[in-house]
């Protein structure tokens, strides 16, 4: 293998050339410069000199107990409890701000909580901002990869048939991809308005039963609305993809299966789905990447918020690369989120290998 | 014989411009109002005069949208490749002086007598920029709203107190006229949350910094003061008087022209659209008084001289061309703002004497508190908009602030005291 490589290959070589040296340059070189950056306290702007810091950048950000918090228990001995019986709690600051008896949580935040009995058991990070947009970027993942790989999927099965004016339909289902992402979220945020589009049709639908919501105010519907509409956008693209996939499978063995009397569901079971094997790893690599990168739809429609519902991995690098000038903090996300993706695509290739 | 006298005087003027241009020293000058051509066409204006004028320098202008023109100045800067005549935002000039993006701005103490302190931006003792204008911010009513409510018209000398604003809105929200009884603006984000909504805090006898050191925001921002602030500013909205974080831009620009809203924390700049969408009994009124004086904000885009200037007599020579009465006016005619001087009020259309926004320069003169005179202000900026709107979206206010004031404090730390 390496002798190929290396011996009388000169034009193969020269043609990788370009595409490798750009790689290098926008690639690889911004990414080393990352993690050595993630290692220092680097500024955006300072006259100061940088300092190498080692890995503090890595436990600011990554820091994560679990306080147990008892009850509040008044002269008698007794649970101290307000008017619907649930116990009271002492507030988390007294643990957390300038106790010395706490040392190891000091300057952390409730990020939540659970009760296992009358004890409170509350998770508080340094950075609980950086823990949420994980999250998020995590549920975001988690609901668009399979719905859109699917739904995609089955836009291709509807558009991959001989039809007068089908390509009409590849047309109106493709456009959402061509239209800048800008555009279409500016646009969603009106749909999602209190007034707005989507709350009227259904109030109308529901003869006035539905109650306008604020789709994007509200932080338990403000990631979900993002999702439904990130789904709508880029499910033109895949279904484009797996319609290259589609097309590549001979019609001979169509022919063969109805010849054998199979059943819709089988051909799809038996023929279609295995011709599309390798497809379905492509789209399912890509999805998840650019679910990873989600950036532009949270920055038009709700800048994060609202209370961090909606703020993600990438948001927060930008936020703090250049919002807050901390370029090192920046890095140290952009490094995390690179082993990240990097693992979730190695666990994937794994799983859809060659068996 | 007039007529010919012009083409002498013209081609006189052309001949000698020609050969001037040759001796000049080119300066050029980012400006934020890309997009905007009554703004462009004012500051055009005044570089082809200071041009034809003298014959030392040749100005010339690129102008940035305002929304990334920060952004485009610190690229340029990081790039080494940044004008002569920098255009910079009143608090964020202390940032980019000690970062040495700019340098001491050589401008003669007479070109500034007389104008209004916060349109001179100085940081470590030195004059670095100069503005054309300030802008100011009041609580937009109506007269009539006042006399249907029963309400006392506030003045600079009596403004309302906490109980009388919160009457205010309270009996606005019970007359069941209007969506909301106030308007803050939250569908504005960026730079008006720390300009228009910390002078409140500051009333409350908070801070978003401790003043005296620049070194912490620790028993300021989330003291007793910024407590009692928190928890006001959330009732405004779990009250309902306010409409929260995602207020339509729309209805922020034309809600009260609309009698959405009883009464809108608006700047002097949307005045002009106000008197003009009808609302002829508009009134602007004072800040309320929450227990440590009335206070609005200060401080707008001024002109300085950027750090790798070889020539910053240059732009010093500009801008004192640029402080000329006439121009400061043609700016407040063109785009709304408030002159600097007194003398530039006199000739503008509005703010002259008995002028509709007249009010405007005098809560300027009585009320103006410039933000946070520090390198840091522009992270805390940041940092104090994500609290204000985390509180009004229902975060508890002791832990949003004690997590405002670790952020802030950690990044003063992390610049080794931003040079104070």
């Amino acid at each position: 293998m390496a002798s190929k490589l290396t011996t009388s290959n000169r034009a193969g070589w020269g043609f990788a050339l370009p595409g490798f040296g750009l790689i290098t340059l926008f690639i690889v070189v911004p990414f080393f410069f990352a993690f050595f950056l993630s290692l220092t306290n680097q500024r955006l702007i300072s006259p100061n000199p940088t300092e190498f810091v080692g890995l503090d950048n890595y436990s600011n950000l990554l820091s994560i107990r679990v306080l147990s918090i008892e009850p509040v228990v008044n002269d008698a001995g007794d649970i101290v409890r307000d008017a619907d019986g649930n116990p009271e709690y002492p507030r988390v600051r007294d643990f957390t701000r300038n106790n010395p008896d706490y040392p190891q949580y000091d300057g952390m935040r409730e990020w939540f909580r659970w009760h296992s009995g009358e004890t409170a058991k509350v998770v508080v990070a340094t950075d609980v901002v950086f823990w949420k947009s994980l999250r998020n970027t995590l549920m975001f993942v988690l609901v668009v990869a399979p719905v859109q790989g699917t739904l995609a999927l089955g836009l291709a099965l509807l558009i991959n048939q001989r039809l007068r004016g089908i390509n009409i339909y590849r047309a109106i289902y493709f456009m959402p991809v061509v239209v800048s992402i800008v555009v279409v979220s500016l646009l969603w945020r009106f749909l999602y308005a209190e007034e707005g589009l989507l709350n009227n049709i259904l109030g109308a639908l529901s003869f006035g039963m539905f109650e306008g919501r604020d789709w994007l105010g509200d932080p338990d519907t403000a990631l979900g609305a993002i999702e439904a509409m990130s789904i709508w956008q880029a499910v033109g693209f895949h279904m484009v993809i797996w319609l290259s996939g589609l097309q590549t499978i001979s019609p001979t063995l169509y022919e063969a299966s109805s010849i054998e009397g199979a059943s819709k569901w089988q051909t799809f079971r038996y023929v279609t789905w295995p011709g599309l094997r390798n497809t379905a790893i492509l789209v399912l690599i890509v999805i998840t990447m650019q679910a990873f990168a989600l950036f532009a739809q949270v920055d038009i429609m709700t800048s994060g918020g609202p209370l961090d519902s909606t703020t993600t991995v990438v948001h927060q690098t930008v936020v703090r690369g250049y919002g807050k000038q901390d370029i090192s903090g920046a890095s140290t996300i952009s490094v995390i989120l690179f082993l990240l993706v990097l693992s979730i695509s190695l666990i994937q290739r794994y799983l859809t290998r060659e068996k | 014989m007039t007529n010919t006298k012009t083409l002498a005087g013209a081609l006189l003027l052309t001949t000698s411009f020609g050969s001037m241009a040759m001796a000049q020293t080119e300066l050029t000058m980012w400006y934020h109002g890309g997009g905007n051509e009554v703004e462009s066409a004012i500051i055009t204006q005044i570089v082809d005069d200071f041009n034809a004028g003298q014959a030392d320098w040749m100005v010339t202008v690129e102008s940035f949208p305002q929304g990334s023109y920060n952004d485009s100045v610190v690229a340029g800067a990081l790039a080494g490749n940044l004008p002569c005549i920098l255009d910079v935002d009143g608090p964020v000039m202390p940032n980019w002086a000690w970062a040495g993006y700019m340098q001491p701005l050589p401008i003669s103490d007479a070109a500034i007598e007389g104008h209004l302190e916060s349109t001179i931006g100085r940081w470590g003792g030195e004059v670095y920029s100069v503005g054309l204008w300030e802008a100011a911010v009041a609580l937009y009513a109506r007269q009539s709203t006042l006399d249907e409510l029963g309400l006392r018209t506030p003045t600079l000398d009596s403004p309302w107190t906490l109980e009388e604003f919160m009457g205010a809105l309270e009996a606005a929200k019970a007359s069941g006229k209007y969506e909301y009884a106030f308007d803050p603006g939250m569908a504005w984000t960026g730079e008006w949350y720390p300009y228009a909504f910390s002078p409140f805090l500051q009333s409350f006898g908070g801070d978003i910094v401790d003043r005296s050191t620049y070194q912490t925001a620790d028993g300021v921002l989330n003291g007793d003061a910024g407590l009692a602030f928190g928890a006001w500013w959330q009732s405004l909205f779990t009250e309902g008087y306010a409409p929260g974080t995602s207020q339509d831009p729309a209805d922020r620009d034309t809600g009260f022209i609309d009698g959405k809203y009883a009464f809108s924390w608006n700047g002097n700049w949307a005045g002009v659209a106000t008197l003009d969408g009808g609302v002829e009994d508009v009134v602007f009124l004072p800040a309320p008084d929450f227990g440590n004086g009335s206070v609005i904000g200060a401080g707008s885009w001024q002109f300085g001289a950027s750090g790798t200037c070889a020539h910053p007599e240059g732009v010093a020579a500009f801008v004192e061309h640029a402080l000329q009465d006439k121009y400061l006016a043609a700016f407040s005619d063109g785009i709304g703002l408030i002159p600097s001087t007194t003398e530039g009020a006199a000739l503008t259309a509005n703010y002259n004497a008995g002028g509709a926004l007249e009010p405007f320069f005098g809560l300027s003169e009585a009320q103006a508190l410039v933000r946070p005179v520090s390198p840091g202000y522009v992270v805390a900026a940041k940092v104090f908009e994500k609290a204000l709107a985390d509180i009004a979206n229902g975060a508890d206010v002791a832990d949003t602030l004690d997590a405002a004031v670790d952020e802030i404090d950690a990044d003063i730390e992390r610049n080794g005291g931003y040079g104070h």
